[in-house]
């Protein structure tokens, strides 16, 4: 018996989210009286992960693995938890492990659910909490099924350091094919993704025009955080849609949300109330996303920002 | 092409969630309920298929008779027919199995879905459905081509896309971006009168079991109201994010 955790590494680089992971698997396992087992594939220091309390690692390392595949992935995964013995399986919330969880799901015949935000309230029966009407509510969710598969929340957890001596296991699985041709990858370089980030700052309509970005950018760049904006804003074309954050757009669960000039529509909320704190700027004080904010400046954000802006790399330099 | 577009009852993103029976079921009292916004995506591109390439377009729902006005909704946006699988969606497994069914019946070769539903946001049938059938899957679509029977798939990735390349039969879970917001259609009269006539058929289920039950639901605590920093004075704001929220 054991606990499966799959990790995910970025050109041969853990993420925080990978650490969150094995932190949590590490509880679960605990939790169950068995051990945890971390499946990390292309990894330069599959050793990283005995800090969070990795046991046991399977490292695989296969060029042929370099680029992503979900069936391809989730095929790998099984083999892990049937030659461990999995109870449980544990996936992040990044975009590739929610494409194979379900895939993993059905090839394990276990029961899945994503969104966990809490380690097991019981574990005979087995229940978790997880997010569900868009971050408007929780359900505690019963898997019935022998094994179970998990996707944590990104940032519901946290890292728990949980120095263990560690051993890493070359492991050599079967590569099946898929079917599927990755043509090409895009990605923005240089620049903090929304899914990464611990800070993002966004803008809204209030900012009047996308002439008017630099103050936003600016703020995210003092924060090392990634920048977004709201639907309308992507909608009239000052922004990409890949920087559209609410219901329809990329779900935000950062430590820190600023917006900028958005009033907080239910479905602009919905996409980032997952963030652990949220700050408002906005002239009007009767903007709803002063309800849903923690702290909140009310005013005119042309003056506001720069101001924090002055004030941020005043305080960077005296804390750096 | 035959095409079938998983439907979704959910409630509008505007309604107030409540829970009735110790916080044990979801109250739809006052509720509206709507076709599932990522749904809503994913119908879009199958009409587009439909006018351009002369696809036909079946949707479905696994619900009880009260999602029928929301596949009727589907209808009056130009689908062909529905088909509502007459059970009562427990989990997203029991629900990809009874969708299984009605590919397997029906020998569509592209099926389109939404990448999860606003309510429950499980985000796993699509993928479930797939592995059932064995057939080809791309999650988070962000643009669909088909041509004979070869599919170009862009698909969102964390930071960036991916564009993949597959024969049919495909299983696909749609976001924004497979058809832009500006592109989704309010159905008109003559579709609603037209719907009225289109066939609805209701199947029988296969039985399907859940392997994962709700026991309760929570709301989340009450939050603290908003702390106010005033404008001219910025710092206590960081010093509030700083030693209060520590997050800076």
């Amino acid at each position: 018996m054991s606990v499966l955790v799959y990790t995910e590494s970025s050109e041969g680089k853990f993420k925080k989210a990978a650490y969150e992971v094995t932190s949590y698997g590490k509880k679960v396992a605990e939790q169950l009286g068995t051990n945890l087992v971390v499946l990390a594939i292309n990894s330069d220091d599959p050793a990283a992960l005995y800090a969070y309390g990795a046991e046991k690692v399977l490292n695989i390392a296969n060029d042929s693995l370099n680029t992503f595949n979900a069936k391809v992935y989730a095929d790998i995964i099984k083999q892990a938890a049937e030659k461990e013995q999995a109870q449980v399986v544990i996936v992040e919330s990044s975009s590739n492990s929610l494409y194979l969880a379900p895939i993993v799901a059905v090839n394990l015949n276990a029961g899945y659910t994503n969104n966990v935000v809490t380690l097991p309230s019981s574990t005979a029966p087995f229940v978790v909490k997880r997010k569900a009407f868009s971050n408007k509510a929780f359900n505690n969710t019963e898997i019935h099924s022998d094994i179970k598969v998990l996707s944590l929340a990104k940032n519901s957890f946290g890292l728990v350091e949980n120095n263990v001596s560690g051993s890493t296991e070359d492991f050599s699985p079967l590569i099946i094919e898929s079917g599927l041709t990755s043509e090409s990858v895009e990605r923005t370089t240089g620049k903090v993704t929304i899914a990464d980030a611990d800070i993002v700052v966004s803008g809204g309509r209030g900012l009047k025009g996308p002439e008017n970005w630099g103050i936003v950018e600016e703020l995210a760049e003092v924060l090392g955080a990634a920048t977004a904006c709201s639907k309308p804003v992507s909608d009239l074309g000052w922004r990409p849609h890949s920087e559209h954050v609410g219901q329809t757009g990329k779900p935000v669960a950062s430590n820190l949300y600023i917006a900028i000039g958005i009033s907080g529509a239910i479905q602009h909320l919905a996409g980032v109330n997952s963030s652990k704190v949220k700050v408002v700027i906005n002239t009007d004080p009767e903007a709803p996303f002063f309800k849903a904010a923690d702290y909140g400046i009310v005013g005119d954000a042309f003056e506001v920002v720069p101001k924090l802006i002055e004030k941020l790399k005043e305080f960077k330099a005296n804390n750096s | 092409m035959k095409i079938l577009v998983c439907i979704s009852h959910v409630p509008d993103t505007t309604s107030k969630i409540n829970f009735t029976e110790n916080d044990s079921k979801f109250d739809s009292n006052g509720v509206q309920y709507v076709i599932n916004p990522y749904d809503e995506f994913a119908l879009t591109r199958a009409m587009w298929f439909k006018e351009k390439q002369g696809a036909s377009v079946t949707v479905v729902n696994v619900g009880n008779a009260s999602t029928e006005p929301t596949l009727r909704k589907a209808l009056a946006i130009g689908a062909d027919d529905a088909i509502r699988v007459n059970t009562e969606a427990t989990d997203g497994l029991s629900v990809a199995k009874e969708l299984a069914e009605v590919v397997k019946n029906g020998g569509y070769d592209l099926v389109l879905a939404g990448k999860e539903s606003i309510d429950y946001n499980g985000g796993m049938v699509p993928g479930m459905l797939a592995t059932l059938l064995d057939f080809n899957f791309v999650n988070a679509c962000i643009g669909l081509e088909v041509d004979g029977d070869k599919a170009t798939i862009a698909r969102e990735i964390d930071g960036g896309k991916e564009t993949l390349s597959c024969n049919l039969p495909l299983v696909i879970a749609g976001q924004k971006g497979m058809v832009e917001e500006k592109d989704l259609r309010i159905p008109n009269m003559r579709g609603i009168m037209m719907a009225r006539k289109k066939p609805l058929n209701v199947v029988a289920p296969v039985g399907a079991n859940a392997v994962t039950t709700t026991v309760s639901f929570e709301k989340p605590a009450a939050k603290a109201a908003c702390k106010l920093v005033d404008a001219e004075h910025v710092e206590e704001l960081i010093d509030l994010l700083h030693n209060e929220a520590k997050v800076i």
